[in-house]
């Protein structure tokens, strides 16, 4: 079945294996335009391993991932990435980490932009993160809150189709953390742009995003049990959640206490066994196609 | 309890202490010699084997301020260019071939693949056993000394290099790629500069070599150079030239070393930030 969505990421049937251990198993999923999709799901259960995919630092082993109507290579101007660290280069300062996109490659199917105007361009950018003071230093003299400010901007300046952002807050301490993520949903507001959030936070998802997608390990089909069945990750769950108004008091309500129980029960306990068939796929986005052996007759 | 001045992990030596004790050890030794040099002069007032501070410094000062009357040179000076030439034009070479192709085997796995194991075994060649190949090859003028030079160091630096660009996070070369640098935009303008603080710090620790290789080749074949003075007046066991020489080249050596750390922190303020993180 092809996905009925011309627009946003499509991945479809897509597995990924190292060796023997199957990491994300016949693995399906739609992303709108202008969706900010968070995604959680147990350690090891193959997060990182579905953004690297979607990045093109790695191919999947079958499936395909299509992004606006293309088929997705290596990682390339495309797609923006916030790594939890690294994200920065060291050896420049602020302004030219931010204006580097410009003055490399420049956007995709765009002219090369002079100099001044790059500089002046990364410099509005610095301006909306409240960073404008900073511009001269390096990267290794900003808090890593600041940090991550820039290297947002670094990866918005490209104006990229999607944004990912791999724990991009998970080595800021708490108060830090409440901060930025107020600051990025401000950001997600004014950009309307589609994000990709990786985080193994699940109120920072539930906060954070309009769907939240359930990655987990721990469900069962019709494959069984047996020694030679050898399960990867799946899209066990995926919510709709309301726009988040500002401010984080919503994360104290009973609803928002409600949801992440029940993403717990659905993704994160190793007793807890759906069958594939039964998956919490309610989003209107979503869809799952299954092979034979997971689901007979 | 106190903290001890001296002994054990907790000491705290303070700003002055630690240059007394900094110059202990000079101290010691230069007394140790000028005792010695005593002792033997009492016994034996013309002893060339350890000549008085007059002797050198008499001795330094006709190599540095008299001119040679064959040549009309000074000596000292004469000797220092032409050592240093042979040296930084060595160094440099080596410096910029390891540079390249460190640089080229860290980033691309087929140029790795191909030259590493290459460049690992020549590494293990000792330079000074293929010092008659390069007299014969390249003749007894300035190419085979700075060939010895360039060949003993830039197998060393070049796998340095590569090691640094191996330690780059992969985290840099995926961002610089989404950024829509090309592959060579990646290697020159993100890369490069990422290494040249740790190529700085290998030309330092290669100097050593360098001077080790440069003296040797001017022993053996030259007719200038501060390797060829020593060894052309060990003959007279004149060692009030050769003490002063070991100073001199030492103490170029470590202004060598000092201009190096101080462009190091001048050119990439950067550098070693990363660390505190």
């Amino acid at each position: 079945m092809t996905a009925s969505l011309d627009n946003g990421l499509i991945v479809e049937d897509v597995y990924k294996a190292y060796g023997s251990k199957v990491v994300l198993d016949n693995l399906d999923l739609r992303v709108r335009n202008g969706e900010f999709c968070t995604l959680v799901g147990p350690s090891g259960c193959g997060k990182s391993t579905l953004l690297r995919l979607i990045l093109g630092e790695e191919q999947p082993s079958a499936g395909r991932i299509i992004l606006n109507g293309e088929t997705l290579g290596p990682p390339n101007a495309r797609r923006g990435i916030v790594f939890q660290r690294y994200s920065l280069f060291p050896h420049l300062s602020v302004i030219d980490n931010v204006s580097l996109g410009l003055r490399l490659g420049g956007r995709p199917g765009s002219e090369r932009i002079p100099a001044r105007e790059s500089r002046a361009e990364a410099m509005q950018y610095l301006e909306r993160m409240r960073l404008a003071e900073h511009a001269g230093k390096y990267p290794h003299q900003l808090s890593g809150g600041m940090q991550q400010r820039v290297a947002i901007a670094q990866s918005l300046i490209m104006k990229p189709e999607i944004l990912l952002m791999d724990e991009p807050f998970g080595a800021l301490d708490p108060d830090t953390r409440e901060d930025m993520q107020l600051f990025l949903l401000e950001l997600w507001e004014q950009k309307q742009m589609t994000l990709f959030f990786v985080t193994h936070d699940l109120e920072e998802a539930a906060f954070l995003g309009t769907r939240i997608l359930v990655l987990s390990q721990y469900y069962t089909d019709d494959r069984g049990n047996g020694d030679g069945v050898n399960r990867g990750a799946k899209i066990v769950a995926d919510h709709q959640l309301p726009r988040s108004p500002f401010g984080t008091g919503v994360k104290f309500s009973p609803e928002f206490g409600d949801l992440i129980a029940q993403i717990r029960e659905e993704g994160f306990n190793p007793a807890y066994l759906q069958h594939a068939r039964d998956f919490n796929l309610k989003h209107p986005d979503a869809f799952q196609t299954l092979t034979e052996l997971e689901l007979r007759g | 309890m106190t903290t001890p001045r001296f002994l054990g992990i907790h000491a705290r030596p303070g700003k002055l202490l630690g240059w007394a004790l900094a110059a202990l050890p000079f101290l010691l030794a230069l007394g140790l010699y000028l005792w010695a040099s005593d002792i033997r002069h009492r016994d034996n007032p013309n002893d060339k084997l350890l000549p008085t501070p007059a002797q050198m410094v008499d001795a330094a000062g006709r190599m540095a301020f008299e001119q040679d009357r064959r040549t009309g040179t000074y000596p000292m000076a004469r000797d220092t260019i032409s050592s240093l030439k042979r040296l930084l034009t060595g160094v440099a070479l080596a410096a910029s071939a390891g540079l390249l192709l460190g640089l080229n085997m860290g980033l691309f796995p087929g140029m790795g693949a191909t030259l590493s194991p290459f460049v690992t075994f020549l590494s293990m060649i000792p330079p000074l056993a293929i010092l008659p190949i390069l007299f014969i090859s390249f003749g007894v003028d300035e190419l085979a000394k700075v060939m010895l030079i360039f060949i003993g160091l830039f197998p060393l630096i070049a796998r340095d290099m590569q090691l640094a660009v191996r330690k780059l996070p992969g985290e840099q070369i995926t961002k610089a790629l989404t950024l829509g640098a090309s592959q060579l935009e990646l290697a020159y303008r993100i890369v490069l500069p990422q290494i040249l603080p740790r190529l700085i710090e290998t030309v330092r620790l290669s100097l050593g070599a360098a001077w080790l290789f440069l003296i040797a080749a001017e022993a053996i074949a030259a007719d200038d150079g501060l390797g060829y003075r020593i060894f052309l007046v060990r003959r007279y066991l004149a060692m009030d030239i050769i003490l002063p020489y070991v100073l001199w080249i030492t103490l170029i050596g470590y202004l060598m070393d000092l201009a190096l750390r101080y462009s190091l922190q001048w050119a990439f303020p950067w550098y070693g930030g990363n660390d505190d993180e």
